[in-house]
């Protein structure tokens, strides 16, 4: 009984997020942005996250060069910690790492954002003055995190691997040209563009997750289960997604 | 002239409109009271169009707004201005931004006539000086000014007050009446004030209505009211705790 219930609420779910990201589409195409609100919502989502990229990017640009160093070590291959680095990050751990942080940081806010806004009836005033709240609330932070997150993907890949040639050049003397000539020549444009493609993907999954369940809140209590939601769901489809990608990229590119 | 005829509503099991029925003639200030819980907001956001009802009709100028479309429903809706319970300023936005909210979102008019309209629409709720401002830097009473400001400034025909004197202090209580007051004989629109405050209520309204448990049990002339001889009636005009109305019957 309870695992009836338990589909039956799964494909509720999934109509009406279906339903959702079916009217912000259609509010993307059908209306002129306000470039005001567009740009809060890129420094809110994209630049702010900045600092916090940063440092979990450096690291684990550290940590994957000291795990692959210890295993290359025994096979006397330092050299090739560039490219290992290069590819790990590029292809998986750029990508994801940056997209879970953005959904623990940006996608949270959003959520509780949004509904606050909903139990102290903004998003009712929105509507009794003329305003689709999805086209006012939502089409602006869908459309920042479309464009913010292949730039901190991006911009994580490098710093991670920044971080790998830190230890590169102070544990094994790895000079910094030779280290980043290796990190290019290993990189193919499959590699860049998988990227690339993921953190479109998992910007929208942030996007759509966190504005749905920001929708949801009837009282204060469910804010905060919201967010827990929110994140938690957001978690699961990024590496969903991930694993599907991966497939597609890896296993039917021609 | 806003006409419902038998509305119903349910949230999942429990029944919050069980056939709601009243009349809101044109210029008059119509008083909509009843316990908190009785389905007064509910009601308000149905004939808003903010929800819709499971049955029954809402017509505005005899118009029934429960089979428009959602385009068409938005039109009908701007013929509104609502005053929420606390207030919904948008935190995000100036005070400046939430008053002239419509005509940044509906016109192409300068952002110069913009504050204009809203500087003079603010000094009808009696402020001054604060269109730069945000609203969590307002005391609760200015929110509601500043509330009934956005929703006066594009001269809807009717104005909706959910709960106007809920959260304020007795002072600031004065000040909101004499002002909804003073708008309803200026700006000679037609008012709905949605409260559970009988004394304020009162003195606000030309005609009234009685929510109860879902049902109007009055509606009629205020000078009718204490000609009435249901008890549930009588109960909540006296305020007493013992009588028919029992503590779930909200």
């Amino acid at each position: 009984m309870g695992l009836i219930r338990g589909l039956g609420e799964l494909f509720h779910y999934i109509g009406s997020i279906s339903f959702f990201i079916k009217n912000i589409f259609w509010w993307l195409f059908t209306k002129k942005r306000d470039l005001k609100s567009l740009v809060r919502e890129v420094i809110f989502i994209g630049i702010d996250s900045f600092p916090l990229v940063s440092l979990i990017a450096f690291f684990i640009g550290m940590i994957i060069a000291f795990q692959t160093a210890y295993q290359l070590q025994q096979f006397s291959s330092e050299i090739q910690l560039a490219s290992l680095v290069a590819l790990s990050l590029v292809r998986e751990l750029g990508p994801v790492i940056g997209a879970l942080i953005v959904a623990a940081r940006s996608g949270a806010s959003i959520t509780a954002g949004i509904g606050s806004m909903k139990i102290s009836e903004q998003v009712d005033a929105l509507e009794a003055l003329g305003v689709e709240p999805i086209d006012y609330l939502v089409v602006p932070k869908f459309i920042a995190l479309l464009v913010c997150m292949p730039v901190l993907i991006i911009y994580a890949d490098f710093l991670g691997i920044v971080g790998g040639y830190v230890v590169g050049s102070t544990k094994f003397a790895i000079p910094a040209g030779l280290y980043f000539r290796m990190t290019i020549d290993a990189l193919r444009f499959k590699d860049i563009l998988s990227g690339l493609v993921k953190s479109i993907c998992f910007g929208s999954v942030i996007a759509f997750i966190s504005c749905y369940e920001g929708f949801r809140p009837f009282s204060s209590i469910d804010v905060s289960r919201s967010v827990t939601h929110s994140v938690v769901r957001s978690f699961m489809l990024i590496i969903i997604t991930d694993c599907i990608l991966t497939a597609l990229f890896y296993f039917t590119w021609v | 002239m806003i006409k419902i005829r038998n509305i119903y509503r349910t949230f999942g099991q429990k029944h919050v409109l069980k056939g709601v029925t009243l009349t809101v003639n044109k210029g008059e200030n119509y008083l909509l009271i009843g316990r908190s819980g009785a389905g007064k907001t509910v009601l308000l956001k149905n004939i808003l169009g903010l929800l819709r009802p499971d049955s029954g009709t809402i017509a505005i100028d005899g118009v029934d707004i429960t089979q428009l479309a959602k385009k068409k429903l938005e039109k009908v809706r701007l013929q509104f201005g609502l005053v929420f319970q606390g207030s919904a300023l948008f935190d995000f936005l100036t005070i400046e931004e939430n008053v002239g909210f419509f005509f940044y979102q509906h016109t192409k008019l300068k952002k110069s006539e913009i504050r204009k309209r809203v500087t003079e629409t603010l000094a009808l709720v009696g402020l001054e000086g604060i269109e730069d401002m945000h609203p969590y830097e307002l005391s609760g009473g200015m929110k509601k000014r500043v509330a009934i400001a956005r929703a006066i400034i594009y001269n809807p025909k009717i104005i909706i007050y959910d709960e106007p004197t809920t959260g304020i202090d007795p002072i600031a209580v004065d000040k909101i009446v004499n002002l909804i007051e003073d708008l309803h004989q200026r700006l000679a629109i037609t008012s709905v004030v949605v409260t559970h405050d009988l004394e304020v209520g009162l003195r606000l309204a030309d005609r009234l209505a009685f929510l109860l448990g879902g049902k109007i049990i009055f509606e009629g002339d205020k000078n009718n009211l204490e000609k009435s001889k249901d008890e549930r009636l009588i109960q909540f005009l006296k305020g007493t705790s013992g009588g028919p109305i029992r503590e779930m019957e909200v």
